[in-house]
């Protein structure tokens, strides 16, 4: 019966969460920008201000998505963003030689840490949330007491990853779609994908369907952390320079948790998809840029986002009969 | 079989023993020895009652964020909760020592409102509480900063001060007692009452274990949420207060001091999910935490080697704790 059910249950969400987002949030935009009269936003310009908005937090959302499906959750992602900003930076000195040994040894740690991650959880079961915040605290603390501030700096050919753009489109913005279309394809056209929804819908019995289940927890979470060292690069490009704060001031390890939960993916697992959390960073966006444009100062803005976060969960969560903690 | 049964006894009796010493108190007095080896007059009763003024706050915290973890769910709002304590203190005082009272009376009053505001969120809107609670973090400091201007101002009076610095002097046996350490042996008290001790506490533990059947039993699981959380905004506030006595007013007291509480529970025993945890763990747990700082202060190591200390330690605490149950030893 059940089992029955489940496909198109899935499809019908799919379809509705995400779309309502894109919709909501292109609203509020709407109505923001005439209601202040500030319609530059509305041009082609301040649309792509705006989508360049959503890339850093949109790479370590498609991450999340992926721990997240498989019950799974990545605390250390913050952390994990600002080892490799300053990793690139520091490597790089400014030397265009350099650029390609910093992105392959930033992109390896990261690759490493997510490894770990996963191997923690998967064969020493400490819950996720335990295994990832602790890492995230070894990082974080490695990396503040060998550096306090911006070190080194990115040359100007690898700050063309944030500022240069073909035509109107900025990099960035094609880079995070890409990504998101190749997540998409990841979940929804491989054996991969098909596995994380199991491990995370019921572990006990994909492990008896004959999945390693260890395997894919070590293989989402190898991913997670590879989008957060992707969005380290980010940073540092945007930045020119990468500081052991930048992803502690972005709190993305928080706010990527609440965009995937906003896009409709369960934090039990085994449910959700990638266009619910791409849908869930533009309104991120939507809501930051009305702020602006409304000139909402910054300490009522954080009030207000705290408010929209428990808001925004508690739309999709109040269908749930069950019991949350 | 008869030389079986003695011998299984005795096996059991062995597991039980080590199940029931906690392994709080063995990361303590490990970590403790260790601090002591390197600065003996750790263990002269005025360095350890000094040590246990300054680990106050946190076994404070810790014995409240354990009701949460208890019940199976999180508070990260705590941090927030004692910076607004803090910066609102020396906002309503204004420095001025009559208003002390009044203004530890409003605190307490923020505090069951951010404690409602959460249990309200996770028990009737469904919102998980790792979410709902780091909601409240983002708006609890940002009306922290509303309400100073985003800068520290103003000071704290020395009656309310008093709370983190004042100390008894002469006493017998200990030669002088923080008062910070009154209050924490007061808080544990009442929490280990609260927790071990009274049907409500018997209800967090069943709430947290399988809130399915604990609703079947006619546990109120919603109330039993909202008190677990008010409980832990009020344990925050009253740290906030002492941590006020010690440092005085800054934007960031309380930054990082939710995780620490998590820590100091989960090394003291606390399942995360719910369903198991002790006081005595607990705060135990927070002073192992503040050993260890202490140690790796004594050794010289930078500050931020802290983190990365905690965070080890917080892993293998939860990998040998998963070790144990799966061997049943």
């Amino acid at each position: 019966m059940t089992l029955a059910l489940q496909p198109a249950r899935r499809r019908h969400r799919a379809f509705s969460v995400p779309l309502l987002l894109f919709i909501g949030s292109a609203a509020l935009y709407l109505c923001a920008a005439l209601w202040t009269q500030s319609l530059n936003q509305l041009s082609a310009e301040g649309i792509v201000g705006l989508l360049q908005r959503t890339v850093a937090l949109g790479t370590v959302a498609l991450g999340q998505t992926l721990v997240i499906l498989c019950a799974s959750i990545d605390l250390s992602v913050g952390s994990m963003i600002s080892v490799g900003a300053v990793l690139a930076s520091f490597i790089m000195r400014g030397a265009p030689a350099m650029m390609v040994p910093a992105v392959l040894v930033v992109l390896l740690v990261a690759a490493g840490v997510g490894a770990i991650n996963g191997l923690v959880i998967a064969k020493l079961k400490v819950s996720p949330l335990i295994a990832t915040l602790g890492s995230g605290l070894i990082l974080q603390g490695v990396l503040s007491s060998g550096f306090n501030n911006f070190a080194g700096s990115v040359p100007p050919a690898f700050q063309a990853v944030a500022y240069g753009a073909i035509g109107p489109l900025p990099w960035s913005v094609l880079g995070l779609g890409l990504l998101a279309l190749g997540v998409s394809w990841l979940l929804r056209s491989t054996r991969f994908g098909a596995h994380l929804y199991a491990v995370g819908g019921n572990a006990a019995g994909a492990r008896l369907a004959g999945i390693r289940t260890d395997r894919v927890i070590v293989q989402a979470h190898t991913l997670c952390s590879l989008f957060a060292g992707l969005t380290g690069l980010y940073l540092a490009s945007r930045l020119r320079s990468g500081a052991p704060w930048v992803g502690r001031d972005g709190v993305y390890d928080l706010e990527s948790i609440a965009v995937v939960v906003i896009g409709g993916t369960m934090l039990a697992g085994g449910r959700g998809g990638v266009w619910g959390t791409i849908a869930g960073v533009l309104l991120f966006a939507v809501i930051d840029a009305s702020f602006n444009m409304l000139g909402v100062p910054a300490f009522p803005k954080q009030v207000i986002r705290g408010a929209i976060v428990i808001a925004a969960v508690a739309v999709y969560s109040l269908r749930n009969k069950g019991h949350v903690a | 079989m008869t030389i079986a049964l003695p011998d299984t006894a005795l096996h059991r009796r062995a597991g039980s023993l080590t199940r029931h010493i906690n392994s709080g108190v063995v990361i303590f007095l490990v970590l403790f020895a260790a601090v002591a080896l390197k600065q003996p007059s750790y263990i002269e009763p005025a360095g350890f009652m000094n040590f246990l003024r300054r680990a106050a706050p946190l076994g404070v915290l810790a014995a409240g964020q354990v009701f949460v973890l208890v019940s199976g769910g999180f508070d990260l709002s705590v941090g927030s909760l004692i910076t607004l304590s803090v910066l609102g203190a020396s906002m309503i005082t204004g420095g001025d020592p009559s208003l002390t009272g009044a203004a530890i009376a409003a605190l307490y009053g923020i505090g069951v409102a951010v404690g409602l505001i959460n249990g309200i969120a996770v028990a009737f809107l469904k919102v998980p509480s790792i979410i709902a609670t780091l909601g409240t973090l983002l708006s609890v400091n940002g009306v922290a900063m509303m309400w100073s201007g985003g800068s520290p101002r103003g000071y704290l009076p020395d009656n309310f001060r008093a709370f983190g610095r004042f100390v008894f002097r002469d006493v017998p046996l200990v030669g002088q007692l923080p008062l910070s350490v009154i209050v924490l042996a007061i808080v544990a008290v009442l929490a280990w009452w609260g927790l071990h001790g009274t049907v409500f506490g018997r209800r967090v533990f069943a709430v947290g274990d399988n809130p399915r059947a604990a609703e079947l039993a006619g546990i109120r699981v919603d109330l039993t949420r909202i008190s677990a959380f008010v409980i832990s905004a009020l344990s925050a506030v009253t740290a906030g207060i002492m941590l006020g006595g010690f440092g005085g007013v800054s934007t960031d007291v309380g930054q990082g001091l939710e995780l620490q509480a998590i820590a100091a529970c989960v090394i003291g025993g606390a399942q995360l999910m719910g369903g198991r945890g002790s006081i005595t763990g607990v705060v135990f747990g927070a002073l192992s935490l503040f050993a260890l700082f202490t140690l790796l202060n004594l050794l010289g190591l930078p500050q931020a080697l802290r983190d990365t200390a905690q965070g080890l330690i917080l892993i293998s605490a939860v990998a040998s704790g998963a070790y144990r149950q799966r061997t049943g030893g």
